[in-house]
């Protein structure tokens, strides 16, 4: 079975020292762990990184916390807001103005809000929410402002959808540059959401009939702006307080967020404080200069807000470490169109495909996890997922792709994934 | 499709969704919900700040590019560079004729299609480090320092709410809409 392996390109694991490794005691070591993982190589991550025999110090005087016999000391009490195993690592990869989901280290489909990419174009703000307010304006009956309360005394609706950010996978269109599946395709997860039907908040203003387009404002220091077609937008689109249960996290738009599901992360306005009704879109940065999918012609394509179908194995997967025999074949495919109707596997560069078995459940605009069963012989192998959604669409080959629309239009990047085997065990980003 | 067809077919199938979501979502009642309360002036003037490519959302004031230089020299250029092209921030000048190439260039003279969003985003969005600081003046001054610098105004050329909207971008017919899907399966 493939686990997953820390390497020295991995973020360092913070910790504060009620996680107990400030004080010395812990012997649970990053080395310890690696050499844990090496030894243990073909049992579960979790067995082999933290085996008492492994991690156990020699010379302290206080067993390191997970050693002791829990079965003879009392445990710790119950807390207000609960926090992960101090024995959990694995973190969001952040960069200056995004940060990335550790897709392989993830299980089912929902993302953990701690763990949910992040993008903004100047900060995450921080906002009162007793002060935050809504304004709806432009080319409705009743210019009208909501407080957060108001909001929510709104008929709510919540659903789980991905978010995925267009510019994910970007690195990928000149050359195999990522290593993991993080690197490459982290900008993608998935939530449920809860919030106001933007449908209602517009009949609350009086929307007037030739208002065919909306644009969002954010109350961030860059006050982000998209224009958002109405007509298309409008069925499924949320006004969000609510991710997974809670209010929305900071980064996530804390306290209000605009959610189109399916669409590019960017139109999917965070901290959203202004709405405003016209009849044309009103050509803002990020959709003229920025999220603009230029061609090989030299012309770029505008308003492409959907986000097309596309898989990636999870596990095995770039930068882990395989050994012989049994592996199940893991991964998350989504559509920004539909459901995912069905995700095939190879394990030979693409030549033959299985089907792979799809976990329910399958929600529309929403990842989906598949299996595998399959056994590796040791042999160099190259694994593949291609999926297809309910609307017949079916996930592209790199070359394909590239051969429509060249490697200068940045965004929308969705060809499949390539893992490459190696004898060895270890799993590399490659283009076949 | 023509504009005027397409736009009525939205507006038709906007008033069906309006429709239809509240009936759908509410049961009997389809009413407002009296839920909020009316926008005042103060906040609509305070927060409206968006500029349409028609120019609507233009405040009073003007600018040229030779007021413009200062300022961009002083609070633009450690960032974008001194003449607008060395960054690190991102290349507002030159690129022109580079879009077909291998190594397009995007920057506001040679990508940006309206130069009206140039003033929007500046106004809303820049200096990078003190966001909205710029008065409408020094807004509109560095917007044309930037378009001159691109040989797309002069540099006495002065820039408000009239003549902005009227500059034309050298990739103003550069944008085509979604064609997707485009890809085949093989």
């Amino acid at each position: 079975m493939a686990h997953d392996e820390l390497t020295p390109s991995d973020p360092p694991p913070v910790e504060s020292p009620a996680e107990g490794q400030a004080d010395g005691r812990s012997a649970v070591s990053r080395r310890a762990l690696l050499t844990g993982a090496a030894a243990w190589a073909g049992a579960t991550a979790a067995q082999a990184v933290w085996s008492p025999l492994e991690a156990a110090p020699i010379s302290a005087s206080k067993p390191a916390p997970g050693t002791e016999d829990t079965t003879r000391i009392p445990g710790h009490p119950p807390t207000p807001y609960g926090k992960r195993s101090a024995f959990e690592r694995d973190l969001r990869l952040a960069g200056a103005t995004s940060s990335l989901a550790p897709l392989q280290a993830l299980y089912g489909i929902l993302t953990p809000s701690a763990l949910h990419f992040e993008r903004h174009h100047n900060g995450v703000p921080v906002i009162d929410p007793a002060r935050h307010r809504l304004l709806v304006h432009g080319l409705v009956e009743k210019p009208m402002t909501f407080t957060l309360e108001e909001l929510k005394r709104f008929p709510s609706r919540s659903r789980l959808t991905f978010i995925e950010c267009a510019g994910n996978s970007a690195g990928e269109w000149h050359k195999p540059e990522g290593r993991t599946a993080q690197e490459i395709h982290g900008l993608m997860s998935t939530s449920e959401w809860t919030g106001v039907p933007l449908a209602l908040l517009l009949r609350e203003v009086g929307a007037k009939p030739e208002a065919a387009w909306m644009l969002a404002e954010g109350a961030d220091a860059g006050a982000m702006t998209r224009s958002i077609p109405l007509a298309q937008a409008l069925e499924e689109a949320l006004v969000c307080y609510a991710q997974n249960g809670e209010a929305l996290r900071p980064e996530q738009g804390y306290p209000l967020r605009l959610l189109l599901p399916g669409w590019e992360g960017n139109a999917n306005v965070k901290w959203l404080r202004r709405l405003k009704l016209g009849q044309a879109p009103f050509m803002t940065r990020d959709e003229t200069a920025r999220y603009t999918d230029l061609m090989p012609d030299g012309t770029a394509r505008q308003f492409t807000l959907v986000m097309e179908a596309k898989s990636v194995i999870t596990s095995p997967s770039g930068g882990q470490q395989v050994a012989p025999g049994f592996v199940e074949i893991r991964g998350l495919a989504w559509s920004g169109r539909g459901r995912i109707a069905h995700v095939d596997v190879s394990t030979n560069g693409g030549r033959t495909w299985q089907p792979a078995q799809l976990q329910d459940p399958v929600l529309p605009r929403c990842a989906t996890a598949f299996r595998l069963p399959w056994r590796w012989d040791g042999q160099e192998a190259t694994l593949q997922s291609r999926c297809m959604d309910d609307t017949g669409y079916v996930q592209p080959t790199r070359q394909t792709l590239v051969s429509v629309r060249g490697v200068n239009s940045v965004y929308h990047y969705n060809a499949i994934q390539s893992w490459l085997i190696a004898p060895n065990g270890t799993v590399h980003n490659v283009h076949v | 499709m023509c504009t005027s067809k397409r736009r009525l077919a939205r507006s038709v199938l906007l008033c069906g969704i309006l429709l239809t979501s509240g009936t759908g979502l509410l049961g009997a009642d389809d009413g407002p919900l009296g839920l909020g309360r009316p926008a005042t002036e103060a906040e609509l003037r305070a927060w409206d700040i968006d500029v349409a490519p028609t120019g609507e959302g233009l405040p009073p004031g003007q600018g040229t590019a030779q007021e413009g230089a200062r300022i961009f020299s002083s609070r633009c250029a450690s960032c974008h560079g001194v003449t607008g092209k060395e960054g690190p921030a991102p290349q507002l000048v030159g690129g022109q004729d580079t879009l077909a190439t291998k190594h397009p260039v995007k920057t506001v003279g040679s990508y940006w299609p309206y130069a009206t969003t140039l003033y929007d985003y500046i106004r809303r969005a820049m200096p990078f480090p003190a966001p909205q600081s710029l008065a409408a003046e020094e807004v509109y001054a560095v917007t044309a320092w930037i378009l001159a610098q691109n040989g797309i105004i002069a540099q006495d050329a002065v820039m408000d709410a009239v003549s902005l909207p009227q500059v034309r971008m050298p990739n103003r017919n550069g944008f085509t809409q979604d064609p997707r899907p485009d890809v085949p399966a093989k």
